[in-house]
């Protein structure tokens, strides 16, 4: 049984009169531990997927599966204890956070909010979930606007593995980054993976960072799914016009750098 | 080779927090005329900082050191249009570092160089009369709009949100080529034209929030070639868009510095972007300009470990992947 079952899932909007269909019919999977990207050009539905499935949005029709659970029927204690193993990171950590926040408060409200620890265990907890994501302990009474980009995201994956999930969403989680610093957090993301076999949804417009990172892409145009399959396989030989496109558009330095 | 630009022991700081930060450090650089060079550096680097100070576009509170000498050729003349007070002939004064040099050159002598700016400044020629040719000394300073053209990463922010996007342009053209509307107008439909908007004509009267970013990005280029500046500075210019469409911006930036003889500094974190445009790569870090070279030198023999570690961090399609196991 797959971790993540999407089925049909459509999401309509109405702009000027007009209903545009944001994403259209579109189904995938994703097995445990395992990362599925899903890229395509701007307004190809990849972030209206992202919201579908962590329900910040409703569909208009479709089956969302997490867990062997129908998880759009879920509501109450049911979501609010189903949503702990689905997690979420975005591109801008900063407004991902309460602005006044420390490092420790931003930790300590998914660990009191799913009361996953006491009071009394939550500072040690935090400390640990600091040391799993490369950040040191001191770290914890810093303002979260103090500290670098790269440490902000660190946190936000730091928040979202509280709460012990099984898939996250990245929603272009590195996209924000400096070269330097995306390389240590995709190597983190993978780190994690490994350990935990946290499953990921990676959503990005960069198919060099796709392919580096994705076991399975899903390349989408507007709304609906161009191809997919292994992200390298994919990435390395497109079918779709789309696809062809994507490629053909990335830079490269080989083109200079034999 | 002639420099358009004397870059010289620039330095810049910004009061951040009652302390002062130093985000550029005696920077010295040329800017060759007519050349595509690219400025690279990731956040911090001081590669914005840069290309403002050479747009003369900082902030008051800013400290400047330094000196930057222009080498402008005189080849424009137009009066201000004259809604606007006559400043003009004391514009060359402002700032000017490099006036009176051995190489400054008269602008008399070289005003019929007009019709090299584009088929429509040459028709408005007939309206130099009035004096305007000799304040164009080589070695003034630059009037940011009319001799740099500046584009910049959100064109949301940079196109006024309640103004027709044809008339953003003409205005450009009014203020600084002494055109009246309907010729400033005309010259925006042209200029609509020439970023390759998908309908020209309906794009006119549109306004930015109609079009897609792509589309509001090519009005802001539009905009910014519209007085035909010498100097064409965008600034990650192209961050916001998708591969797709930044493809196509970097082809139109391309095309149109070719066509209208512009120098181009493009500033971008992406290395790999930067090469395929660019012919000198500039990579900055903390403030310091770290190499500056021929961009196929700088991509195949970095001489600083930082440049090696940028194009090693680039993922492009062929690196290696990172993961190193399937799922079990």
């Amino acid at each position: 049984m797959s971790l993540l079952a999407v089925r049909d899932l459509t999401k309509r909007y109405r702009r000027g009169g007009k209903t545009i269909a944001a994403v259209d019919g579109v189904s995938f999977a994703i097995e445990p531990g395992e990362t599925l990207a899903l890229a395509g050009p701007s307004g190809s539905g990849k972030s209206t997927i992202a919201r579908l499935v962590l329900r910040l949005i409703e569909p208009d029709a479709g089956s969302v599966q997490f867990e062997g659970d129908d998880f759009l029927a879920l509501s109450g204690t049911a979501l609010r204890s189903k949503r702990a193993r689905l997690q979420m990171v975005f591109q801008d950590p900063l407004s991902a956070f309460n602005p006044r926040a420390t490092v420790a408060r931003a930790l300590d409200d998914p660990l009191r909010i799913h009361a996953i620890a006491s009071s009394a265990e939550r500072p040690a907890r935090i400390a640990a979930l600091l040391e799993r994501v490369g950040l040191a302990a001191d770290l914890a009474p810093r303002a979260i606007h103090e500290i670098s980009g790269g440490q902000r995201q660190r946190v936000a994956i730091a928040r979202a593995i509280a709460t012990n999930p099984s898939l996250i969403v990245l929603d272009e989680a590195v996209s924000a980054l400096d070269v330097s610093v995306r390389g240590q957090i995709l190597e983190l993301l993978l780190d994690l993976q490994a350990r935990e076999r946290i499953a990921y949804l990676f959503i990005s417009h960069d198919l060099g960072v796709v392919r580096a990172i994705a076991h399975r892409l899903v390349l989408l145009d507007t709304g609906r799914i161009a191809e997919s399959g292994d992200a390298r396989a994919v990435i390395d030989a497109p079918q779709s016009a789309i696809g062809k496109a994507l490629v053909a558009a990335a830079p490269r330095l080989n083109r200079i750098r034999p | 080779m002639s420099a358009l630009a004397e870059i010289r022991d620039l330095s810049v700081r910004y009061i951040s927090d009652g302390g002062e930060v130093s985000a550029l450090k005696r920077i010295s650089l040329d800017v060759v005329a007519g050349e595509r060079l690219a400025i690279i550096g990731e956040s911090g680097s001081g590669k914005s900082t840069l290309a403002l100070a050479i747009a003369g576009l900082l902030p008051g509170s800013a400290t400047i050191e330094g000196r930057i000498g222009w080498q402008f050729q005189a080849s424009r003349s137009f009066p201000p249009p004259s809604v606007l007070p006559d400043i003009s002939p004391t514009r060359g004064e402002i700032g000017s570092v490099a006036a009176g040099s051995p190489s400054a050159r008269s602008a008399i002598g070289e005003a019929g160089n007009d019709s090299l700016i584009s088929p429509l400044v040459g028709e408005m020629s007939g309206r130099t009369e009035g004096g305007a040719v000799e304040r164009r000394l080589s070695g003034a300073s630059p009037i940011p709009g009319r001799d740099i053209g500046f584009v910049f990463q959100d064109p949301s922010a940079s196109l006024d949100p309640v103004m027709t996007v044809d008339k953003q342009i003409a205005e450009v053209a009014r203020t600084h080529l002494g055109l009246d509307w309907p010729q400033a107008y005309a010259r925006a439909k042209h200029l609509l034209g020439r970023v390759r908007l998908p309908d020209p004509q309906a794009a006119m009267h549109a306004f930015p929030h109609q079009l897609s970013g792509g589309q509001k990005q090519r009005v802001a280029i539009a905009a910014a070639i519209a007085a035909g500046p010498k100097l064409l500075i965008a600034d990650e210019a192209t961050s916001a868009l998708d591969t797709i469409v930044q493809a196509e911006i970097v082809s139109l930036i391309r095309q149109l510095v070719a066509e209208d003889g512009m120098t181009l500094l493009f500033i971008s974190h992406d290395i790999a972007l930067a090469a395929e445009l660019a012919e000198r790569l500039a990579v900055f870090r903390h403030g310091g300009l770290v190499e500056i070279g021929a961009t196929e030198q700088i991509v195949t023999a970095p001489r600083q470990p930082y440049t090696r570690a940028l194009l090693d961090a680039h993922l492009g399609l062929d690196a290696a992947p990172l993961l190193r196991q399937a799922p079990a």
